[in-house]
């Protein structure tokens, strides 16, 4: 009886904890978020409590800083650019990585897999060194090059896995029908792939929209939006940036809801 | 069998984009950085030679070793401050929440901060911790402090706080899969044999989730050691880290060879640490059977 009440009662203060520490590491997590969103609406050009009335005026002057939108515009350039490499090239590479055994393809795989585990600086001066001793002036271009060299891996890791999980028979069967192999590479193999295609884009996209530490080594004059929201950053804090925050995190919840419903439509396939 | 033939002209098709890109992009500029690491600075360039001094410089330099220590201590502390957080909620998780519409509603909320601007994950503490920030004000508000602290931003627990916030995604995510693995059989048959929870905790379930933990372990930990964003926003003069280090070589200083060097350091490291990781959660792998 003492036996199953303390049972009981452990039971009870178990879940309690639990339900504590769920919801501390929830708050942990989303409470600064809040603040961040709470802070861009209020009336005051600090940022401390409490809180002194509702303003809209840090996104008015969001969209009417030219500094900004240029940055944003940079950063849709890179980002979009930059992806269309990635699958350009990354497509290509996690086929040949799946399909073809040629020499040096160990090698291949690590190199290209690299940037994925180490940290972005490498990544960055390492091409920093490359542009200079080719005597390429940095740009935009040169950014691009290095989001897409950075980003590389996550498509041809999300492709590859896609690949192999693809039965070979469809590849067989279209060659029995007489297809030739490049006819088999667009009608029957990238549509069954396309799930993983678009989910591995929309990735790169956002991380490259995000990307700072190659940026930071391969951008000349021009700034990229993080680049830009990070040099205001160290001047000083302003509610300005909290607004864009806001918007960011907006276009980040819609990217979001895109892709879980991508993968759920590829889930229900 | 007629087979699908790519073997032959179109598959070389196929790879000369990405192996020429791969060649270009990747082996060539590691190369550099590992030829530039044995060159010696001459103000207000560098020149060619093959020679250790840079690298005994790393280790002979108290400067420079013990900023090496020191991100080595802050990555530490980052994943096992991330390890402790992240363990009981993904146990949480898998063990405890009976619908699996919650469980996969929890597990989005922890991942989505991830698709959320990493700066803005660094900005937010700066603008919580920092002494006219808004934990502060909150504190001096409510009358909890008389005057507002400057302990709280600009040294190496502002770091860890905002490090472990950016990344502890990456120490959810394997442990949730690791736990999720777990045959729930092993669970209960714990139970029926008499073993307490924590027992089942620690004798089921800890030992077959290792695989997970490393792999956690091994991200935040690689990503910290990497970081130069954080420090630049959040850490003081102690929270200087390696990759600091090595962008003041390649900035202010002008000193590519040295900045080269630290950078094969940090490569070495976060390579020898994956293939650690990787040994260890293969070999817990074949040991499991």
């Amino acid at each position: 009886m003492i036996q199953a009440l303390n049972n009981t009662l452990f039971r009870r203060l178990g879940a309690g904890v639990f339900v504590t520490m769920i919801a501390s590491i929830l708050a942990f997590l989303y409470l600064p978020v809040i603040v961040l969103i709470v802070f861009s609406f209020n009336d005051s050009s600090s940022l401390t409590l409490p809180l002194s009335g509702f303003t809209w005026k840090w996104y008015q002057s969001v969209f009417a800083n030219e500094d900004l939108l240029r940055a944003l515009r940079n950063s849709f350039y890179v980002a979009s650019l930059a992806t269309v490499l990635t699958l350009v090239i990354g497509v290509p590479a996690a086929f040949a990585l799946d399909r073809l055994n040629f020499p040096g393809k160990t090698l291949f795989r690590r190199l290209v897999l690299l940037p994925l585990v180490l940290p972005g600086i490498i990544t960055g001066i390492s091409m920093l060194n490359l542009f200079k001793l080719m005597g390429f002036n940095l740009s935009l271009e040169t950014v691009i090059i290095g989001h897409a060299t950075a980003l590389l891996s996550v498509v041809v890791t999300q492709v590859f896995a896609r690949l192999q999980r693809l039965s070979r028979s469809y590849e067989e069967a279209a060659a029995d029908l007489g297809a030739k192999p490049w006819e088999t590479f667009f009608l029957v193999i990238l549509p069954n792939i396309r799930s993983a295609m678009i989910g591995s884009a929309l990735l790169s996209f956002t991380l490259s929209f995000d990307e700072i530490p190659v940026t930071f080594f391969l951008t000349g004059r021009d700034n990229t939006l993080p680049m830009y929201i990070w040099s205001t950053m160290r001047r000083g804090l302003t509610p300005e940036i909290n607004a864009v925050g806001t918007l960011i995190i907006a276009a980040s919840l819609v990217l979001i809801v895109l892709s879980v419903s991508l993968l759920k439509a590829d889930d229900e396939r | 069998m007629k087979g699908f033939r790519l073997d032959r002209l179109p598959g070389l098709a196929v790879l000369s984009a990405p192996l020429v890109w791969a060649v270009l992009f990747l082996f060539i500029p590691y190369l550099i950085i590992f030829t530039y690491s044995f060159w010696l600075k001459k103000y207000p360039t560098f020149i060619p030679a093959f020679q250790f001094g840079n690298y005994a410089q790393i280790f002979a330099d108290p400067q420079y070793y013990q900023v090496l220590l020191r991100t080595g201590k802050i990555a530490l502390m980052v994943t096992g401050l991330s390890l402790l957080l992240a363990y009981p909620f993904a146990y949480f998780l898998v063990f405890k929440v009976k619908s699996s519409r919650v469980r996969s509603l929890l597990y989005m909320a922890v991942i989505a901060p991830l698709w959320v601007s990493y700066l803005l994950r660094a900005y937010i503490w700066k603008t919580i911790l920092g002494s006219e920030g808004v934990l502060n004000s909150f504190l001096v508000w409510t009358g909890i402090l008389s005057a507002p602290t400057d302990l709280l931003l600009y040294n190496q627990f502002s770091m860890v706080v905002t490090l472990t916030y950016i990344f502890i995604p990456f120490m959810v995510m394997p442990i949730f899969t690791a736990l999720e693995k777990i045959p729930r059989n092993l669970v209960e048959a714990a139970g029926d044999l008499g073993v307490p929870p924590w027992g089942t905790l620690a004798k089921v379930i800890w030992p077959l989730s290792l695989p997970g933990v490393i792999a956690g372990a091994t991200f935040t930990f690689c990503l910290t050691f990497g970081d130069f964003i954080a420090p630049m926003l959040v850490g003081g003069p102690d929270g200087v880290m390696i990759a600091n280090v090595i962008t003041s070589q390649y900035g202010a200083a002008l000193n590519w060879p040295l900045g080269s060097a630290l950078a094969v350091v940090l490569l070495i490291i976060v390579l020898v640490i994956i293939e650690l990781s990787d040994r260890l959660q293969r070999k817990d792998r074949i040991g499991l059977g």
